[in-house]
């Protein structure tokens, strides 16, 4: 049988006395591509929040291949393999592509906090950098500044981070947000030379591209999940026509 | 390249003495490199890591104290009470950046000013301890392996020694892995925590570390006064080092020494003809935020690229 990945129990939070999630309780498998589909508000960056720690939440527990990451701090979270991307582009603009993920690399790395081992003499890690930007096309633009590339670049870019960790657990928020049709197919097949052993979860508004990626998918509504299973056993709900298609 | 404008730096700073004519402006030349170390340390926190102190001197003040109160209430040898001061100060910064980066922002400004203004008052008001008003004084300057320093030029050369080594330490800490990541917590401390980077931590070592240079600029400031009062710790002169950070430019290795350069000489040569040079020292401020709001050396170095670009299309 398969472990889980990670497993959400009873999830809580509330900003203000509004309920953002409700007693979200799921289970995603290792290797599995995991789709969470809402309209609006219905809690699901919060969800990615609470999980890789940006947010605390207000009760419930998280766990990471079976450990209990729930008070966990959001940077310790990300040595135990979880790594994310971000529905609105945080990148470091000023910098180069690959110094962006040369961050990356030493999040996960000792030397992080060597002040006497010059960056500019970390040949290992900068070599890994290119490799990384090679992997999704943008291995000629590692030296030019964040500023200076397109959005979809940048996308990509964000993609790049993510995957030069070596995650086991990535969590991708809507990586093809405000993409043309092009950079759209490119992202796209991105996402399926990501590892097989990797556990995805991804927020996507795209339907097509989402749910010909995902296995299973988790609605939710109002910070509830509200169906959970196959493509065929989501898409004939008639609780998601209702609140999701507006059927 | 690079290099040569080292060597030709260095080589400028050893030959200063030289070239003035008095000791006066020798012993200006030593306030400037002691003011260069306390901005630089600064410049970590502001520049570098994007923390806004308004209490520094309250690290040179603590450091001038210390070694002032070890050397003349303690019987302690010069150096003993140098060592004590800048490593009780350390610790000071330790606890203080505790307190301090509980917060961000306007908050932690908040939290480093009323700090400094705590030691302001127990200078000010614990009159047994730290002489009150009147301050402490009674110490000579040290006398490393016999060299007697009451000369200006002997200071200077001494000064320049830890001036060199403060400002090779910062020069590598901001470019190794560590200064990488201060400054990612600076630009996007979210993102650098998703990334694995623990940016408390980050930013509490930094603190001592600026806290530790800091210090040092007070052991040497408390050795060329040879004398110490509350003046040092006021918040005039936590505000006077931020100006020389931010009017050089922070985040920048040169910026806070041109700043210290600016501050030092506007204070000693102009107040000798202006009566009123704190105005004009603001009228300068305010003219570098106006025309160069990145600071003088990032300001100067943008205006050479136009001129660089200019030139090359004509």
């Amino acid at each position: 049988m398969t472990a889980a990945a990670l497993e959400l129990k009873g999830l809580f939070k509330s900003f203000g006395g509004v309920p953002a999630v409700r007693d979200v309780t799921l289970s995603v498998l290792e290797g599995e591509r995991r789709l969470l589909l809402g309209p609006n508000g219905a809690g699901k960056t919060t969800l990615f929040n609470l999980v890789t720690g940006d947010l605390a939440s207000d009760s419930g527990t998280i766990r990471v291949f079976g450990r209990d990451v729930s008070r966990l701090r959001a940077d310790r979270r990300v040595h135990l393999g979880l790594s994310r991307t971000y529905q609105v582009i945080t990148l470091f603009p000023k910098n180069t592509l690959a110094h962006n993920i040369v961050l990356a690399l030493l999040g996960l790395s000792r030397s992080r906090f060597d002040p006497f081992s010059l960056l500019a003499r970390r040949g290992d890690l900068w070599e890994r950098a290119r490799g990384a930007l090679d992997r999704v096309g943008l291995g000629k633009l590692a030296d030019r500044s964040v500023a200076q590339t397109s959005y979809g670049e940048q996308r990509r870019l964000e993609l790049a981070i993510a995957l030069a960790q070596e995650p086991r657990v990535l969590l991708l928020d809507e990586p093809l947000a405000g993409l043309s049709r092009e950079e759209r197919r490119d992202v796209q097949d991105l996402l399926t030379t990501i590892p097989r052993e990797v556990t995805v979860v991804m927020i996507e508004h795209d339907l097509d591209v989402a749910l010909s990626f995902a296995e299973k998918i988790t609605v939710l509504h109002y910070g509830q999940v509200i169906v959970e299973g196959t493509r065929a056993q989501v898409v004939a709900d008639p609780r998601v026509q209702e609140v999701y298609l507006g059927a | 390249m690079k290099r040569a404008a080292v060597y030709a730096a260095v080589a400028a700073l050893l030959v200063v003495p030289a070239f003035l004519p008095f000791d006066y402006y020798v012993n200006i030349a030593s306030q400037i490199l002691i003011a260069g170390i306390f901005a630089g340390s600064l410049n970590l926190l502001v520049g570098y890591g994007g923390l806004i102190s308004l209490g520094h001197a309250g690290y040179l003040g603590a450091s001038a104290y210390v070694l002032a109160w070890l050397s003349t209430r303690a019987g302690f040898s010069h150096l003993w009470a140098s060592l004590g001061a800048v490593t009780l100060t350390t610790l000071m910064a330790a606890v203080f950046g505790v307190l301090s980066l509980r917060a961000t922002g306007l908050g932690f400004v908040m939290i480093t000013l009323a700090l400094a203004q705590i030691l302001w008052g127990v200078a000010y008001r614990w009159v047994s301890l730290t002489g009150g008003d009147n301050g402490l004084s009674g110490f000579g300057r040290p006398q490393p392996f016999g060299i007697d320093l009451s000369s200006a030029t002997a200071f200077y050369l001494f000064v320049l020694v830890f001036f060199a080594i403060s400002f090779l330490f910062v020069s590598v800490f901001v470019r190794s892995t560590f200064g990488a990541g201060l400054q990612g917590t600076r630009d996007q401390p979210r993102r650098m925590q998703a990334l694995g980077w623990d940016v408390w931590s980050t930013r509490f070592v930094t603190f001592v570390v600026s806290g530790f240079w800091a210090a040092v600029a007070g052991v040497l400031y408390a050795d060329y006064n040879q004398f110490v009062s509350p003046h040092v710790l006021a918040l005039t002169n936590s505000a006077e080092v931020l100006l020389m950070v931010i009017a050089g430019g922070a985040g920048t290795l040169l910026g806070p020494i041109v700043g210290a350069a600016v501050v030092v000489l506007l204070k000693n040569v102009v107040s000798a003809y202006v009566t009123r040079w704190v105005l004009l020292l603001g009228l300068v401020f305010v003219a570098i935020v106006l025309y160069m709001p990145e600071g003088l050396v990032p300001g100067i170095e943008r205006l050479r690229r136009r001129t660089v670009r200019t030139g090359t299309r004509a």
